[in-house]
């Protein structure tokens, strides 16, 4: 039986792990190959990188540390944050990440995705989606619509059918980012996860409003995701992936074991 | 010297580090004579049976793969390389290399045949493996290990002894195939973390005869 996957989130921003505060404050928390070592050997099942440089000269600094991870550890890792063209995918993939995500490059030039998908396979594809509540409506039906700019600007998408629009576009997988959760450590958007999780048929990583071991239980049981996504509750020492671990495994949920 | 072949298919970056993380020499090769003086052969990839089936006989690798089974050194297949060593796919109903007898099926034929819903596809992520027999190349590994799989057709023998393993997803599907000097896993050991470097450790010592 395919295990649940728990996958810690590195933002980078210059070649150093951020805290990253909704794109401001930014506070160094480390290396991030040594952190991508650590999470690796305590039991990280994949590793999320999300580059948030902002001058697209300093981007090469980021192939830099995607090329020292590929050579430190042995999990699948992958590489969001600025994609933009093949070529941006093709520098990462070549560096040495399994999978490449795109967000808002999508949501304006959706043919990336199967431009993506015909020159490196579906495998490698993932796409991200920031996601925020906001009713329904006629023009958004499942009342969830796609955001971008880190939740400033409206795209007017509608996240179920834009999930739908992906998968058959080429995406192999989604990481489905509540804005509304992101950063409470309340939980995460259980209604949002299930909604998009269930309509697809690929597999979709929660993200956004982990804080305790409780919130990914029910993500990934009633919220019916494939993998979750965390952030803040490990980088600072309030859990360790083993604790996450052994939370879940006692709950029933079917995890790798770690070590 | 451990080659392993080049044919457009994927990030075989990948397989090289892990090799190299553990002291293995190996090198990424698509020249015949390297891989016909290779001490052992890995057969990776990822991507479409089709234009992996284009690009290795463009190469004139398909031979040079036969010739590495046929002179008894052990051949290691990965992912999309374990399916196209088998006679057929089921993607797209592509014609493949026949070093063994059978196919790769798809998940999705699968599931549809056995009234199976609700999974998805690709089987991505991690699960175990359940050894039929004890295999060299699996030495050491512990029955909770898991490894790392991202695929959405399984390669299906059409000799039940030649299945050296098996994984459960919806169906109990073989994970691990080979005969005499070849094991192909449909799992990456390259990205399964210690107990994926452990199998290509044992692989880099084994010696089938």
């Amino acid at each position: 039986m395919l295990s649940k996957r728990i996958i810690p989130c590195l933002d980078v921003r210059e070649g150093r792990t951020t805290k990253g505060v909704k794109f401001k404050n930014n506070v160094d928390i480390g290396d991030p190959v040594e952190m991508a070592l650590m999470y690796y050997e305590n039991g990280a099942d994949e590793i999320v990188f999300y580059d948030i440089t902002a001058s697209f000269e300093k981007r090469d600094i980021m192939i830099e540390v995607v090329r020292k991870v590929a050579e430190t550890i042995f999990i699948p890792f992958s590489v969001g944050g600025g994609i933009r063209t093949l070529d941006d995918m093709r520098d990462v993939l070549l560096a040495g990440a399994e999978k490449v995500s795109v967000n808002s490059a999508a949501v304006k030039h959706p043919e990336i995705i199967s431009q993506g998908a015909d020159a490196f396979g579906s495998q490698c594809m993932v796409l991200g989606m920031d996601v925020k509540h906001v009713g329904k409506s006629t023009a958004i039906p499942s009342g969830y619509e796609i955001v971008i700019n880190g939740g400033r600007t409206y795209t007017g998408l509608d996240a179920l059918a834009w999930a739908l629009k992906g998968q058959e576009l080429g995406a192999g997988e989604i990481c489905l980012n509540s804005i509304d959760a992101d950063g409470t450590k309340d939980g995460y958007e259980l209604t949002l996860t299930e909604l998009i999780s269930t309509a697809v048929n690929i597999p979709v990583i929660a993200s956004g409003g982990a804080g305790h071991p409780k919130h990914l239980h029910d993500v990934l049981t009633t919220g019916r995701a494939d993998a979750a996504l965390i952030a803040s509750m490990v980088h600072y020492g309030a859990y360790t992936i083993p604790e996450i671990k052994s939370y879940l495994g006692e709950r029933g949920v079917k995890i790798r074991p770690v070590g | 010297m451990i080659a392993i072949i080049d044919y457009d298919a994927g990030n075989l970056a990948s397989v090289s580090r892990a090799f190299s993380h553990i002291g293995v020499p190996n090198i990424i090769t698509n020249d015949i004579n390297v891989i016909e003086s290779a001490e052992k052969v890995v057969f990776p990839g990822v991507g479409a049976a089709g234009s992996a089936m284009i690009s290795l006989k463009r190469l004139g690798l398909d031979k040079a793969l036969s010739a590495a089974l046929n002179s008894g050194k052990p051949v290691m297949g990965i992912c999309l390389g374990t399916q196209i060593i088998l006679r057929s796919s089921q993607e797209n109903q592509t014609p493949c290399l026949g070093l063994m007898a059978g196919c790769a099926r798809a998940f999705s034929e699968s599931f549809k045949f056995q009234g199976i819903t609700g999974l998805k596809i690709p089987h991505m992520g991690w699960n175990r493996i359940s050894l039929r027999a004890d295999h060299p190349v699996f030495a050491g590994m512990r029955p909770e290990d898991e490894f790392y799989f991202v695929h959405s057709f399984y390669p299906s023998p059409d000799h039940a002894d030649q299945v050296i393993a098996t994984t459960e997803y919806g169906i109990e599907f073989p994970s691990v195939i080979g005969v005499k000097n070849l094991v192909a896993t449909q799992f990456h050991p390259e990205k399964s973390g210690k107990p994926g470097l452990r199998i290509l450790k044992n692989f880099s010592g084994w010696n089938p005869c």
